[in-house]
């Protein structure tokens, strides 16, 4: 475990130390910078995760992003660690940038009105990076909601959901940058390397890591836009530019989401939170639902996955993903699961790798951020639109080059 | 002169060239009895609509229609237009008539639209050689799909139909038009796998075969609609207003009403068409939700039911009202759209444009979380494939296309469908005129149209790096606004020419 | 500052031989920049040095662009994208996988990849050749073209992705399918899409239903099969035996004008 409560003290008074008044900070943690609504770009993406269940150091995913030097310009990284809270597993672990004290005062105000707060901790970062300032505040807490009787929140999920678009919609200067089970979100303003640094990475362990390192193009960056982009244990790394992202911002929208980012990436995450966790779709289903075939292609599947597939594009059309994408997509339940996939005409790089002898699954916009870590796995590219899935404890679901929808149900 | 009838300027004249052979072609074809041979030559009378038959048939190309000057005093309040309406309503204190969509050349806000391209962010798609797909759903949706764990539908999906391109061909009833025309525009919709609209007159038995591709009107009349007929098209569109003339019916004057029309309309042969200005079972939105329930039960909610609304300064709640009342799809049409007649008054002076009322229905509807439950279809004006894209990008599934078809097939634009003369043989009734319009002729030359309309939607599409028409569905954030009047822009949700992503 | 690693050129070996190893870190312990290493390159090359020996390549990028010499260039370890983009001479060989790009509008000489080469390898190549033993990703050999005495030829010995061959203007891609079941096809969809010049030969199953806008399928005639064989025996040179199994099938252009009737030009 780490941040411990000695820790946590002597971080604020690191932070209060260098700046004394928080009031002062420019809004450029949490807050949005004003005029910045959308970033898009190239970006670099990694993940790796032990198929066994073992943990992975945090440094060994900084070593594989970092190596994708080209892929970045030093304004925005971020990692995702997933089994990092064995002890605290049953308890949302929500994380927070702060611009203030006043943001946090706030924050913890509404989780105190709807839950409890088990734990809270400061988040370890150094004091001694190249990263410009300001730096956000970077707190962690365990919560637990409370059981309301009012039947929209009988799901503590929804509760949390709920929960954070508030806080990011209408708290200044606070934003919830991860709020899963057994999962946290580290991610900030700068190279990959120097966020693994900031927050030192290597003195986390996880079962799967992923990562992102951006290369946005048209706006400045910001703290909370980094990738990955996380809601309950959901997180989206996202090489790419969406080109249908006015239709896909109304699908989130209309189930209830607030784009508080207003990245195309964020969009992705909700949709997986909306297909998988609001409606029920298998993973790979929804993966068919972002990234559908062709119509004319269709025509070849026999009838019930054609239905299938046309249902899915038509009831789904705003949540089809156009445009080149790769993503790779974590969850944490029900267990710890990678899902990675490029769009349906491939036009973003994804490289998958597998190591049968210790089981490890990697992947990565280059092969280069596979071999840096692995020299002898095997790897292999997945079919456009066509998802890799893993998961721990169960190996290899599929590796994107099947058939759509091959053992996706339990008859077929 | 008579004493109490004045003159009423022509504003077109046929000139006839020395190239003419004085073969007198034109004379036949002219149905409003301008020219006519004396002295060893062709001359022309008043009364030409610059139609342009007679220049298309003239072996000699000998033929070419001018403008008549301006021959009263300019004056830029007292335009001619209006002096010639003055002129004319004094002569017989009525109702001015016309057809076609409004001829006054109020901006359009489709001309003020730019779209967007892809460059380096997101790479441009060829669509000649990597799959752009522009087909098209048209029907209600469920907000999501519930699947059983062996991957069948525990919820049953929506009902519709799939077309191949985002375009459904406009109602124009048989009446309004020949039996010709109407057969050319069915067969069109059939070889390019979309729907056309049987208008508000009925189908006719011999179009049976086309129900699948056809969208059949309920209107006020209630022409034609019976149980068989709604069973075998492909969906149902209850007509409360249409873009030319919102708030009011129609009149098929009883000269018009020939066998063919009284059976198709079940009613007495040269008794006037009437359709009443409301749906008598219609004046609120309960009763709405009554007629299209009515309907979903007659077709055991196998086709789709939608309404179709003209475009009104309050659309956007009436819209989502037919959604809430059970519409499956919602079609629009805007104050520009065309018409076979109607008073001037109405056609020039009521409506909103299409392009303002699609983008704030289009946002109602989703503020509302009822988009993605029913499909938008939305007409009028859409002279070209910009405008349909456009359209698209506003927010309209479907777009109708009904003038710009019926000029490929030969009308000139002349508004005088409410004469009944048509020499194109398009909006009449008359034999010798229906004969003129070949179905083949004119089925060949819309799929040509709109084949080459959806190549260019393609090709659009592929430079904003979208492989799918779906996916430009309301997306507004790929148009900017170059016009004049920034707050139409605000309105619609659209960005300023300039301004990024930010 | 990036600084280069003392031991970077091995000085022991004769001139015409240098050993170049980019195993170096820098501060942020990331393998070091690629431009050192392509430096090093062009020195070498401008020493007249022959034989250039890269060891402990890690994703480093541009490695050989824009070479003009006939030098020969071994490269252990992961080549970075744009292998080889632009060269006009060199013989490369990789022994290990390379990424993307790689042959980017080359001209003439030859890459080698003992592994696998993915996406959009030999993009608008000119000529020259690539030769690949595993398996390519997606978009391989799009736009290859051919002039005079000019044809690039790309060699793959596993299974190639889709839109294999796109704009595809000239020049010959061989898919051998190795190590694929019979009943799964080497190729993906899409291939050959608008492809108006040039052919394609793949080993294994290939139904109408992959070929792309343009594309039609063949059957091969003495004369490719005299040009598969000489590609085989090359491949075999590099590789090993190969498996001579199975035949082939052409996809070739329908038309070397398949648009002409797409646009209208009438003045309006």
């Amino acid at each position: 475990m780490v941040g411990k409560s000695e820790a946590s003290k002597h971080c604020i008074g690191e932070l209060c130390g260098e700046i004394t008044d928080f009031s002062r900070l420019p809004s450029y943690g949490a807050a949005r910078p004003p005029g910045l609504s959308s970033i898009m770009g190239g970006c670099g993406i990694a993940g790796c995760m032990d198929l066994n269940g073992g943990k992975i150091r945090g440094d060994k995913i900084a070593r594989m992003l970092s190596i994708m030097s080209e892929r970045e310009n030093g304004l925005g990284s971020g990692y995702v660690a997933y089994g990092l809270f064995p002890d605290h597993k049953d308890e949302y672990c929500l994380q927070f940038f702060f611009d203030n004290e006043e943001s946090m005062f706030a924050v913890e105000e509404c989780l105190k009105k709807r839950g409890e707060i088990t734990r809270d901790e400061c988040v370890y970062t150094t004091n001694h990076t190249d990263i410009p300032l300001p730096h956000p505040m970077v707190w962690r807490y365990f919560f637990v909601p409370k059981s309301s009787s009012n039947p929209k929140y009988k799901d503590p999920d929804q509760c949390i959901v709920d929960l954070v678009m508030n806080i990011n919609f209408s708290i200044h200067g606070a934003f919830c940058i991860s709020s899963g089970k057994d999962m946290a979100v580290f991610k900030g303003n700068g190279f990959s390397y120097q966020i693994a640094d900031y927050y030192d990475l290597s003195r986390y362990k996880a079962q799967m890591w992923c990562s992102h390192s951006r290369f946005p193009t048209n706006t400045p960056g910001w703290w909370a836009g980094a990738h990955p982009i996380s809601l309950l244990d959901w997180s989206v790394c996202h090489n790419g530019e969406i080109t249908s992202y006015g239709v896909n911002r109304k699908f989130v929208e209309m189930n209830g989401y607030k784009c508080t980012l207003l990245t195309d990436s964020e969009v992705i995450t909700y949709t997986w939170d909306i297909l998988v966790r609001k409606h029920g779709l298998p993973l790979q289903v929804a993966a068919f639902a972002m990234a559908p075939m062709y119509y004319r292609d269709m025509e070849l599947m026999n009838d019930h996955n054609r239905q299938l597939a046309q249902q899915l594009r038509i009831t789904y059309k705003e949540a089809f993903l156009n445009g080149p994408f790769s993503i790779l997509v974590g969850r944490s339940r029900p267990e710890i699961t990678m899902l990675a996939m490029a769009d349906r005409k491939k036009l973003r790089p994804l490289i998958i790798g597998h190591n049968e002898d210790d089981g490890m699954i990697y992947a990565a916009s280059e092969e280069c951020a596979i071999r840096i870590a692995d020299n002898d796995a095997y790897t292999w590219v997945t079919n456009p639109g066509n998802p890799m899935i893993a998961r721990v404890g169960e190996g290899i679901i599929r590796y994107g080059t099947e058939r759509p929808f091959e053992g996706a149900f339990n008859e077929q | 002169m008579n004493s109490d009838m004045w003159k009423v300027p022509d504003r077109f004249r046929p000139v006839i060239s020395s190239l003419c052979i004085t073969c007198k072609k034109c004379i036949k074809e002219c149905s409003y009895d301008v020219l006519e041979f004396n002295n060893g030559a062709i001359h022309a009378k008043h009364g030409c609509v610059a139609c342009q038959r007679c220049v298309e048939m003239c072996p000699q190309d000998a033929i070419e229609i001018q403008r008549v000057p301006e021959t009263m005093a300019p004056h830029g309040t007292y335009t001619e237009r209006h002096r010639r309406a003055i002129l004319s309503q004094a002569n017989s204190g009525g109702v001015l008539l016309s057809s076609c969509g409004t001829d006054i050349p109020y901006n359009s806000i489709f001309d003020d639209l730019l779209l967007d391209a892809a460059q380096v962010t997101n790479p441009a798609i060829d669509p000649l050689r990597e799959t752009v797909e522009t087909k098209t759903y048209l029907g209600s949706r469920n907000g999501s799909l519930r699947l059983s764990s062996e991957g069948s539908f525990a919820v049953k999906p929506g009902c519709g139909i799939m077309m191949d391109m985002p375009v459904m061909l406009g109602h124009v009833s048989l009446g309004a038009v020949s039996y010709n025309t109407q057969k050319a525009l069915f067969m069109a919709a059939r070889r390019l796998n979309i729907l056309a609209g049987t208008g508000e007159g009925g189908l006719h038995r011999d179009f049976r075969e086309f129900a699948p591709h056809l969208n059949s009107e309920v209107a006020s009349g209630r022409f034609g609609v019976n149980p068989d007929f709604l069973k075998d098209v492909a969906s149902i569109e209850i007509k409360i207003g249409q873009g030319a003339k919102p708030g009011h019916g129609g009149h098929l004057p009883g000269e018009k009403v020939s066998d063919l029309i009284s059976e198709t309309r079940m009613i007495p042969l040269g008794t006037d068409a009437l359709s009443p200005y409301p749906h008598h079972d219609i004046y609120s939105i309960e009763d709405l939700e009554q007629l299209i329930a009515t309907l979903k039960e007659a077709v055991n909610y196998e086709h789709p039911v939608g309404v179709k609304i003209a475009a009104v300064h309050n659309i956007a709640a009436i819209a989502s009202g037919a959604v809430r009342a059970g519409a499956d799809f919602i079609t629009l049409d805007g104050f520009r759209g065309g018409t076979g007649s109607t008073p001037r008054i109405i056609r020039d002076h009521a409506g909103i444009p299409i392009e303002a009322a699609v983008a704030v229905v289009d946002k109602r509807l989703t503020e509302e979380g009822l988009r993605n439950r029913v499909t938008l279809c939305a007409g009028g004006s859409i002279r070209s494939s910009a405008d349909m894209i456009k359209m698209i990008a506003l927010g309209a599934d479907v777009v109708g296309v009904c003038t710009a078809a019926l000029i490929a097939m030969g009308c000139r634009l002349c508004q005088s469908c409410h004469l009944g003369k048509c020499s194109w043989g398009i909006a009449t009734q008359k034999p010798d005129l229906v004969s003129r319009m070949d179905p083949e002729l004119g089925a060949t030359r819309v799929v040509r149209l709109l084949s080459a309309w959806n190549e260019e939607l393609k090709e659009i599409l592929g430079a904003m790096g979208i492989d799918s028409v779906e996916s430009l569905v309301g997306n507004r954030d790929r148009l900017r606004y170059i016009g004049p009047n920034p707050r139409i822009a605000d309105i619609m949700g659209i960005k300023h020419a300039g301004e990024g992503w930010g | 500052m990036m600084s280069m690693s003392s031991n970077m050129i091995n000085s022991a070996l004769a001139a015409s031989e240098t050993v170049i190893d980019a195993t170096g870190k820098d501060q942020y312990g990331r393998p070091i920049d690629y431009k050192i290493v392509n430096n090093e390159i062009r020195r070498a090359v401008s020493e007249g040095v022959k034989n250039i020996t890269l060891t402990g390549v890690m994703g480093q990028r541009y490695i050989a662009t824009a070479v003009d010499k006939k030098i020969n260039i071994s490269i252990n370890g992961t080549p970075g994208n744009n292998l080889g983009a632009f060269m006009d001479g060199p013989f490369i060989e990789v022994f290990g996988n390379a990424q993307d790009m790689t042959g980017n509008t080359m001209s003439s000489g030859e890459i080698i990849v003992h592994g696998n080469a993915w996406d959009v390898t030999g993009l608008s190549m000119r000529g020259g050749k690539i030769f690949v033993k595993g398996n390519t990703g997606t978009r391989v050999g799009i736009h290859m073209k051919e002039f005079g005495q000019m044809s690039p030829h790309i060699v793959i010995g596993g299974r190639a992705g889709d839109y294999l061959g796109e704009y595809m203007a000239g020049g010959v891609i061989l898919v051998l399918g190795e190590n694929i079941p019979k009943q799964i096809s080497p190729v993906g969809l899409s291939i050959g899409s608008g492809i108006h010049g040039g052919r394609i030969f793949i080993r294994g199953k290939v139904n109408a239903n992959q070929l792309g806008v343009g594309a039609k399928l063949e059957t091969v005639n003495d004369d490719d099969l005299k040009l598969i064989n000489e590609l085989i025996k090359e491949y075999e040179s590099w590789f090993g035996s190969s498996s001579s199994e199975g035949d082939f099938v052409k996809v070739v252009p329908f038309s070397s004008r398949p648009f002409r009737g797409h646009f209208d030009s009438t003045p309006i």
